[in-house]
């Protein structure tokens, strides 16, 4: 067994909130440490500190890398590695251009302004003509915006 | 490290979110509008999360009960939350002029603690810090839009709303007899400093809202050592009230 098989395998696991994405696209495995075929140790870490949907994801990337064969399979979520959206992967801003969310940008995340958020670019048009309408949306990780230019709403993935 | 004075810190801060998050969560189906639903319930998640981050610190280096225990299993003399995120919301200014002055304060807190000498605490506010600016953007983007872009109405709502909320908000930072301790090992920086730095930064929102910071009020105190404002208990009562049925229920 190695660390990259381990990491294929999570890429089967998605985010139950955005099917597009996998878990290590999102950038939540934060560490794949493989003893040997009998011990496999995952870490990984919540995009928000109060995201329903890390249990759901911990339980799944457990099982996958059990699948696998590993007879010992040890998942740990800590803060030890923050989250931050630059550790999104570039297919991981592509699927959430597929799911119709806004990707955030590389920032910063220690001087990040959230004036930001009044352009960003709309997933459909392109158009940095936006609005933002609230910086809270359907999930932790989401803000909803509005096009000037192609007047639809749609969802950004916040930065952070 | 002074175990029972860093209990007592991390006690009263997670209180203080927990009992904002569920008063914030009353808000879900009844914001004035969609968005504003939205934005109070996603608020309280955030905070509830970070309630749970704190109580879980708590449980894995200080002994204390599990998560679950501490927040539905306590009477409510042991809780120590301030009377500040006691209060009913009221009308929609006075839960807005609340959560700014709550979140400013969150603010300059978690930022120190990002420079804790206690490693866990000092993680996990990296993480919560991130999180809070989009808190305070969105307390923020109102007060001033009512302060300084409304009626009349709307700006002399939001002063009389802040002048009711300052004492209260002056108890978050009640300082406690093992700060010391707290302080001379890097572990944060005080309650004092925390304030100072506060109202700066809540001046400076106020000027740009055209609102006038309150000035010379006692703070109201009592929360941290178990004596609560009238409105917890019925909170409490609603709060756990499914744990007291079947405390192993899972929703």
């Amino acid at each position: 067994m190695t660390r990259d098989e381990v990491l294929s395998a999570l890429h089967a696991v998605r985010d139950p909130e955005i099917p597009t994405i996998s878990v290590v696209d999102m950038g939540i495995i934060t560490d794949v440490e493989v003893d040997n075929d009998a011990l496999v140790r995952v870490t990984m870490t919540p995009t928000f500190v109060g995201c329903p949907a890390i249990d759901v994801m911990r339980a799944d990337v457990e099982a996958a890398v059990r699948a696998l064969g590993v007879e010992h399979v040890e998942v740990a979520v800590t803060f030890d590695v923050p989250w931050t959206t630059n550790r999104l992967t570039d297919r991981g801003r592509a699927a959430l251009l597929e799911h119709g969310l806004a990707p955030p940008e590389q920032f910063d995340t220690l001087t990040l302004e959230l004036e930001v958020l009044n352009n960003v670019a709309c997933p459909y048009c392109g158009s940095r003509r936006t609005t933002l309408k609230s910086p809270f949306g359907p999930t932790l990780c989401r803000s909803l915006h509005y096009c000037n230019e192609c007047r639809q709403a749609f969802e950004g993935f916040k930065p952070v | 490290m002074n175990q029972d004075a860093v209990k007592d810190l991390l006690v009263r801060m997670a209180d203080d979110v927990l009992i904002l998050a569920h008063r914030h969560s009353e808000w879900t189906g009844l914001g004035p509008v969609l968005e504003e639903d939205i934005a109070f319930s996603s608020v309280a998640q955030d905070k509830l999360g970070h309630a749970q981050a704190l109580y879980a610190i708590l449980h894995e280096h200080f002994g204390m009960p599990d998560p679950d225990v501490m927040a539905f299993g306590r009477a409510e003399a042991d809780m120590r939350s301030c009377h500040f995120v006691e209060l009913p919301n009221g009308e929609y200014d006075f839960s807005l002029v609340r959560h700014l002055l709550f979140d400013a304060a969150e603010y300059v807190r978690w930022s120190a603690l990002r420079e804790s000498s206690f490693e866990p605490l000092a993680k996990l506010a990296h993480k919560i810090q991130g999180e809070l600016k989009y808190h305070l953007y969105h307390a923020q983007t109102w007060i001033v839009q009512l302060g300084s872009q409304g009626s009349e109405e709307s700006k002399a709502r939001m002063q009389s709303a802040l002048n009711t909320a300052w004492p209260y908000a002056l108890g978050l930072f009640e300082s406690r007899p093992g700060d010391a301790d707290l302080v001379a090992t890097g572990f944060f920086p005080g309650e004092d400093a925390l304030r100072a730095e506060w109202e700066v930064l809540v001046q400076g929102i106020l000027a740009k809202a055209t609102l006038t910071m309150p000035h010379d009020h006692a703070a109201v105190l009592g929360g941290r050592d178990g004596y609560h404002s009238e409105f917890l208990a019925p909170l409490l009562v609603e709060m756990t009230e499914v744990y007291r049925i079947d405390p192993s229920a899972q929703w």
